[in-house]
């Protein structure tokens, strides 16, 4: 009889080390050049000119609506995300399925659809034009949905909104519904169950979620350029690359690479705290 | 057995609030843009679709992303089955790293991409000895599609791959069969269904994908280098608006995204119930 060392799970050896090795290739090439590639041309030009790129005007107030873009985005979808997934994982309900799709359009139609989809709602030949205008008259306000701010909130939220239900939704399935319903008997009111039973599961799971988001909303590109048309005023870091980048001159480009390379470290530390928000998650259950 | 009517409250509370922001945020503003196109006579609405631009760019996005999501299938397969079966060093770095094209802005991403591939570029200075040339043509459109895609099929794969039994590979083994054979015929059918939905992502990101596409492409009409987001995104520039158009090329992504939608839904939905089975 052969003697068998192995299980019948493992390969020969150097299939192992060549499958290893066209892995950490691809990798290399695909996943950690672009990140060298960034690094090296935002400071090659000196440390001078990327000082002045991170520190111009144009680049602060991108900065600023980002953050009120990601952080209006987050919150939202939070919300959205919470009582989506409570709704779908607690209950039985006709349409079920359906309402799960429609939350999932975000993933999967095109960043620019999102854009034009409120350009065509808000925009001037947007039907709910008039109604958002007679509010502003009587509200005495001057607010715009599209080529502002807002709309780029809102383009944003878009483009995010699936996110923290998508993460939420199979650990409420995996957790089952037995102990709520335990809860409910013993006469714990809604909310108490929620903060009490259910989220102690599910914290992770959020924060995953959250991190997700956030991340997504910081580099959203297509659905914001679709609302959005004036530097410095509600252009985010994404198109101020673009803008600087298209400027088209060796410093321009430069520039542009040395306010990617905030975005790229934004980026890592995302991946270094959902790798710890995984970890955790994991080990806790 | 679950109760119709369940014990724990909140039904009417958290139905109400999820359909009322799916509607405000995501189904009106889509129903603007179906309002937009139906304004159209059925004659405007396919001359506009049917303009040679446009098609082409339906060529070229659906074409691209086709390739893109084969080549992610081979290497997210590859990836996920290295990652889950073996140890080696900075394995976890990279387990951590295959996400970084969800971190990462497309538009990061699409310029690096346009600059390493170009032909003062690293790579591209590689390519160029071959006499390949990868920015402003098609393969960079691909380039950039796998590399917005390939953590799609690597998570879809990797928890299956996780969970696959032992007993079937060393049933296998028993039976005389080598580890290849075992592979194509045992392990590649369980992990079909996963394989199939990461294609199906993948596929469905890149024929909408605009930011990393972009600057990598060129958008020549000549070199048929547009993707559809870029005809759209033309056309709600200032100078050329043309909404009616840029609705009516719009619907048919918006269908073929739904389409990709459903089908990935079903295949899901299938591979439940075998497993539950």
């Amino acid at each position: 009889m052969k003697k068998q060392k192995t299980t019948g799970r493992e390969e020969k050896p150097w299939v192992r080390r060549l499958l290893i090795g066209i892995s950490v290739v691809f990798f290399l090439i695909m996943l950690v050049f672009p990140l060298v590639e960034v690094l090296y041309r935002s400071l090659k030009d000196g440390l001078a000119l990327y000082v002045e790129a991170i520190t111009a005007k144009n680049t602060l107030s991108a900065l600023r609506v980002t953050l009120i873009a990601t952080v209006t985005a987050v919150a939202v979808n939070t919300f959205f995300g919470l009582c989506a997934a409570w709704l779908l994982t607690k209950f039985e309900f006709k349409g079920k399925q359906v309402l799960s799709a429609l939350i999932d359009i975000p993933f999967s139609i095109s960043p620019v659809i999102a854009g034009l989809a409120y350009i065509m709602t808000f925009g001037r030949m947007g039907w709910a034009t008039p109604a958002i205008d007679w509010l502003n008259e009587v509200l005495g306000t001057d607010i715009s949905l599209v080529f502002s701010v807002p709309g780029v909130v809102l383009a944003t939220i878009f483009v995010t909104f699936p996110f923290v239900s998508r993460e939420l939704i199979p650990v409420l399935q995996a957790q089952g519904s037995s102990e709520e319903e335990a809860a409910a008997m013993m006469g714990a009111k809604g909310f108490t169950i929620w903060r009490r039973v259910t989220f102690p599961h599910i914290r992770w799971a959020l924060l995953y979620g959250i991190i997700l988001c956030a991340a997504r909303a910081i580099g959203e590109f297509g659905a914001v350029y679709a609302v959005s048309k004036a530097r410095g005023k509600t252009f985010t870091l994404p198109l101020e690359i673009d803008a600087l980048y298209m400027a088209g001159s060796a410093d321009s480009i430069t520039q542009a690479f040395a306010v990617s390379s905030l975005l790229v470290l934004l980026a890592v530390v995302m991946l270094i705290l959902k790798q710890i928000v995984e970890h955790r998650g994991k080990r806790e259950q | 057995m679950k109760s119709k009517r369940s014990v724990i409250p909140g039904f009417g509370l958290t139905m109400g609030i999820t359909v009322a922001m799916l509607s405000i945020f995501i189904l009106i503003p889509l129903a603007s843009v179906l309002g937009y196109s139906f304004r159209l006579s059925p004659a405007e609405f396919w001359e506009l679709i049917t303009r040679p631009n446009v098609i082409q760019a339906f060529a070229t996005s659906i074409g691209c992303a086709f390739a893109a999501a084969l080549i992610n299938c081979v290497f997210g397969l590859l990836l996920a089955w290295v990652l889950v079966r073996y140890d080696f060093p900075g394995k976890r770095l990279m387990d951590g790293m295959i996400e970084l094209p969800f971190a990462l802005p497309t538009a990061v991403a699409g310029i690096t991409l346009s600059r390493m591939y170009s032909d003062q570029g690293v790579l591209g200075r590689f390519l160029e000895r071959f006499g390949i040339q990868a920015s402003y043509t098609k393969l960079g459109i691909i380039i950039a599609l796998v590399f917005v895609g390939i953590p799609f099929v690597v998570r879809a794969l990797q928890p299956v791959l996780e969970k696959l039994p032992e007993s079937f590979e060393e049933a296998s083994m028993m039976l005389g069969a080598g580890r290849f054979y075992t592979f194509r015929r045992v392990i590649l059918p369980e992990l079909m269904p996963a394989l199939l939905t990461g294609f199906g992502l993948a596929l469905a990101r890149g024929i909408g994908e605009y930011g990393s596409v972009i600057y990598i492409s060129g958008n020549s009409q000549k070199e048929g280098t547009q993707v559809v987001s870029y005809i759209i995104m033309q056309k709600l520039n200032s100078g050329s608006v043309d909404y009616e158009g840029a609705a009516a090329i719009a619907l048919v992504l918006l269908l073929i995204s739904f389409l990709l939608l459903l089908v990935i839904n079903l295949i899901q939905i299938a591979a439940g119930r075998r497993t539950r089975q």
